[in-house]
């Protein structure tokens, strides 16, 4: 499909909008997309509203990403309206979208908390990990190298827990 | 155990702590999910009802939640259902809503679970004071017991998952509910706020998001829960409310040194109103027994006592009034009802 807007190059972005209630597809190269300024009166979409911008950068149209979670049939219009998501299985899902915002709004995008405790040993280490890696990081940072030695080790240590425990589910 | 018994007493968590009634109460909430259903605003209500049965049988026999309140909230009467939103029990969300969703409260209201709010469960901790350590060590002993029993929704990389992307991670948001009229009167409350939003940390009014601040009371929580501790971000906040409290009391003793008889004259004033007036709205009441509060932590005021301020911070809100009345009132005669009461209290004590 050719951009409708030069017909020169391969449209790759596509776009809804709703105009007056009836719904329009566009579909435009990356460089006519971005130069546009296409659509003025596109929803907020509710990364926006969460990270509490607003205003005229939440004005571009949304690109049709026609993604519906198969567990729940949540649509991705449905989680922008609602600003909440169907189940588990949307966090996947949606993921392209929810990544950045979920980084854009914490610290970081890796939990270092508690965990289940019936959670599987890999997901606990993983964890665990991440914790001792960020500690890590702020130890080096204060110039602190004694204190990152000592947690270098812990690492280590976890890591071969993991390994022992792979051995060991290999061998029964 | 019934509605009825709450209104005998104020809450556990709001016996006045004994260092400061600056920091007036903490709270701990955590946000959990079961991993096989969706999340209750999009379940739809018959696998709403299938939860909070679940969950209704699994809260009759728990270790660290003795003697619970259990009730659906389809089958509370619209007054109780205010009564428990006044008591910070549930949230205003969770007040509107009906079958498929409930409420487990322990008896000294220290504990309390909305099930079917946002999250299949929204666990709370209080506490009176500043005491963010006691209520965490209490909450993660629930949660310990639930996630025994319930599998819950969790991600190795992004922690407990939650129907909002806001509260991935710990699914944690702990607040202290401060009073802080000195830097009210001074004029040094919003670049207190602006400073604090720019460091993770969240200030609203007495009742939580988007509401006002009455009576100079606001809620600070921490807005992050994915990448940090939970332990680390309750340190955090504990340490930035000590400093807050710190402000608070530097601006009380500038006011006292600059304005004796001002302050003096304002809580006099409050007392004067309070022990006599035939009307009071609760807007006003609010901001009254604020003014009392700040005369009874400064020693302007000597003949009242600070639980009796708490109880009537809860008893003059128009749900338990009405309990109290046992029946209807009308905004004119609450207001009348309501000065009745605040009378009684302050002059003939408890
Ligand atoms: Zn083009
Ligand atoms: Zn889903």
């Amino acid at each position: 499909m050719l951009c409708e807007s030069c017909q020169g190059k391969e449209a790759k972005v596509h776009l809804t909008q709703v105009v007056d209630g009836a719904v329009k597809k566009v579909h435009l190269c990356e460089a006519c997309a971005a130069e546009s300024g296409f659509d003025t009166h596109g929803p907020v979409s509710i990364t926006d509203i969460l990270l509490g911008m607003g205003g005229e950068k939440t004005s571009s149209v949304m690109p049709v990403r026609e993604s519906t979670c198969p567990q729940c049939k949540m649509r991705r219009a449905d989680f922008k309206k609602l600003g909440r998501l169907g189940c588990v299985k949307c966090y996947e899902v949606f993921s392209d979208e929810l990544v950045p915002l979920i980084k854009a709004m914490h610290r970081g995008e890796q939990h270092v908390g508690k965990i289940p405790a019936c959670e599987s040993l890999r997901a606990q280490v993983s964890v665990e990990i991440a914790a001792l890696q960020k500690a890590l990081s702020q130890a080096i940072s204060t110039e602190n190298y004694e204190e990152a030695a000592r947690i270098r080790d812990r690492i280590e240590e976890w890591r071969e827990k993991m390994t022992l425990k792979k051995e060991a589910s290999r061998e029964s | 155990m019934k509605v009825e018994e709450f209104l005998k007493r104020p809450g556990s968590w709001l016996v006045p702590a004994e260092d400061n009634s600056i920091a007036i109460s903490s709270r701990i909430r955590l946000a959990r999910n079961f991993r096989e259903f969706p999340f209750p605003d999009w379940a739809g209500e018959e696998k709403c009802v299938r939860i909070w049965e679940e969950l209704k049988s699994i809260f009759k026999d728990m270790k660290s939640f003795p003697d619970p309140l259990v009730t659906g909230m389809g089958t509370l009467k619209k007054l109780d259902k205010k009564i428990l939103f006044e008591r910070h029990l549930i949230s205003r969300e969770h007040e509107n809503k009906g079958k498929g969703s409930g409420l487990v409260v322990r008896f000294d209201e220290s504990i309390a679970i909305m099930i079917n709010e946002e999250d299949h469960l929204r666990i709370q901790a209080l506490r009176p004071g500043l005491d963010l350590k006691s209520a965490w060590r209490s909450i993660d002993a629930v949660d310990t017991e639930l996630e025994q029993k319930i599998r819950y929704a969790f991600s190795p990389s992004l922690g407990y998952l939650t129907a909002c992307p806001s509260n991935v991670g710990t699914g944690m948001r702990a607040s202290v509910m401060v009073h802080i009229p000195g830097l009210v009167l001074m004029d040094e409350v919003n670049p207190i706020i602006k400073g604090m939003g720019k460091i993770g940390i969240a200030v609203r009014g007495l009742w939580g998001e988007g509401t006002e601040a009455s009576g100079n009371m606001f809620q600070v929580s921490n807005q992050i829960t994915l990448g940090d501790k939970e332990e680390d971000m309750i340190a955090h906040l504990k340490q930035i409310i000590l400093e807050l409290i710190e402000h608070e009391r530097n601006a009380r003793s500038r006011l006292m040194e600059k304005k004796p008889m001002m302050v003096q004259d304002h809580v006099g004033r409050a007392y004067g109103i309070l022990t006599h007036a035939h009307v009071l709205s609760s807007q006003e009441t609010l901001n009254l027994l604020s003014s009392l509060r700040l005369g009874v932590d400064m020693g302007i005021l000597k003949t009242v006592d600070l639980s009796v301020i708490n109880e009537l911070l809860i008893l003059t809100q128009p749900g338990h009034l009405q309990k109290l009345e046992g029946r209807r009132l009308k905004a004119d005669e609450r207001d009348q009802v309501r000065a009745q009461l605040v009378r009684m209290k302050l002059l003939n004590g408890k």
